[in-house]
């Protein structure tokens, strides 16, 4: 018999939790997976060159911060050689010109740097470390390779207000894509939620002006905008439907089928080092849980857009339905939904001078 | 010395029969080996076929415009050419809107 399961596209290799920044929004789970735990360079290998045979194109190397393995040249090389397209997702901080020119010999296709703002001040605070000036070394750096560059910039209520100088770095810089990722509440960004989420004010403002940016920019720069799904209407198709195209493996080797599946309780996950890729992606319990429709409820189960969002995120419908099978609560047809517009409510009728004060943040530590 | 490009971040250059068209930095047509045919792009991925594939094939930096156009008149004679001309241009532009290509004079 023919599998009818399609093959995974993208292999999300979170290669460490090891990280020099200790963003208050990190998507890494509280619970971090130390050194001694990681995979080693030869495990990584055989999952490449599985993930290749499995159909998988891309490999996005994230972390943590990637570049704290030492090893990071050999598995740029060891996934480039079956096929797959490598995408390093960085912080810049352990980047030198040697290294760089390392990765790129080794085969790396593409740099997404990430950026927590576009002044020093606030990047440093959100990072929980002097990172901002590094970074825009990095820049340099990267325009003399010319390898192509993505830059993220991840938006929150503390910097959406910056997206203006956020552009003028990417514009004057070699990038040809720019991503403003407004915060999605998971991980440590959960736990941040009150202290991040934008005003509906500030999210009017940027989309409106990132559309007129689009439009000037196109040809030239890509920019891509991910609003906050809180104040969205209908859920995110997240990680493009559970267990369709996205595999993540962690970098003790839990191959899970999104960042934040390990909240859901009783899911078991299974390990690369115990079975081949493929054999997991098929067949293991966790990805097959919410594969496909039958697992829906409703109002999912007969929603003409159960094809589009898939019913939006399973781990949001845990953390704020209490049940990871309900409808994703950001939908305006779930029934959680006014508990997601009383967080809203909460934030928009607050006081500025409240919203804006310097808040206690709890800053991501680094794993042994 | 290490040859280094600097690709400058404005004017990726302009769709005409004589520019040269080439993949842009970060995009790259996966091996012969590899079924399907598919272009390697940031974040993203377009599956190539027949003309689509015989296009992008070309894309090198070393094809004109003009030469992919008779390239491919030769290769679908049996379509109207001037219909094959229009439908390669259509496609170079889309593929510079994508970010996926630059062209060179």
């Amino acid at each position: 018999m023919t599998s009818t399961i399609p093959n995974p596209l993208a292999l999300i290799a979170e290669l460490t939790h090891r990280c020099p920044l200790h963003c208050v929004y990190c998507s890494n789970p509280l619970e971090l997976q130390s050194r001694t735990t990681e995979l080693t360079t030869e495990v990584w290998s055989r999952v490449f060159k599985e993930a290749a045979e499995a159909g998988v194109l891309q490999a996005d190397f994230t972390g943590g911060e990637p570049l704290a393995r030492p090893d990071i040249v050999e598995l740029v090389c060891a996934a480039r050689s079956p096929g797959l397209y490598v995408n390093l997702i960085t912080s810049g901080l352990p980047l030198d010109e040697a290294k760089l020119a390392a990765l790129v010999d080794a085969g790396l296709d593409h740099i997404q740097l990430s950026f927590q703002g576009a002044r020093e001040d606030t990047a440093n605070e959100i990072s929980g470390t002097k990172s901002h000036a590094q970074k825009l070394r990095v820049l340099e750096w990267l325009r003399q390779h010319g390898i192509a560059v993505t830059l993220n910039f991840v938006i929150h209520r503390r910097n959406i207000d910056q997206l203006e100088q956020m552009l003028a770095i990417a514009e004057s810089s070699c990038a040809t894509r720019i991503e403003f990722a407004n915060v999605q509440y998971y991980g440590w960004a959960f736990a941040n939620r009150e202290n991040l989420l934008p005003t509906r004010e500030q999210l009017n403002r940027s989309v409106e002006f990132l559309k007129r940016e689009q439009e000037r920019l196109q040809g030239k720069i890509r920019i891509e905008f991910v609003v906050p799904d809180y104040y969205a209407k209908y859920p995110k198709p997240c990680m493009g439907g559970w267990g369709r195209k996205l595999m993540l493996i962690t970098p003790s080797g839990d191959a899970l089928p999104c960042h934040a599946a390990q909240v859901i309780p009783g899911l078991a996950f299974e390990n690369v080092r115990d079975r081949s890729l493929h054999e997991i992606w098929e067949q293991s319990a966790a990805f097959q849980k919410f594969r496909g429709e039958a697992w829906m409820q409703e109002p999912c189960k007969t929603c003409d857009r159960r094809e589009l969002d898939f019913g939006g995120c399973r781990c949001q419908a845990w953390l704020l339905a209490g049940h990871a099978a309900a409808t994703d609560p950001v939908c305006s047809l779930s029934p959680i939904r006014p508990k997601v517009d009383a967080i809203l409510t909460g934030i928009n009728a607050a006081p500025p001078a409240q919203l804006f004060v310097k808040p206690a943040w709890l800053y991501r530590p680094n794993p042994a | 010395m290490r040859s280094l490009r600097s690709p400058s971040p404005l004017g990726r250059g302009v769709c005409h029969l004589n520019s040269f068209p080439r993949l842009a930095p970060g995009c790259r047509l996966n091996e012969k080996t590899q079924q399907p045919r598919t272009l390697l792009m940031p974040e993203r991925a377009l599956r190539l076929n027949g003309p689509s594939l015989e296009i992008v094939e070309r894309c090198d930096g070393k094809h004109t415009v003009e030469q992919i156009i008779v390239d491919l008149q030769k290769i679908y004679s049996k379509a109207e050419p001037h219909k094959v001309e229009q439908d390669i241009l259509g496609y170079l532009n889309l593929l510079q809107k994508e970010r996926a290509l630059d062209f060179q004079l």
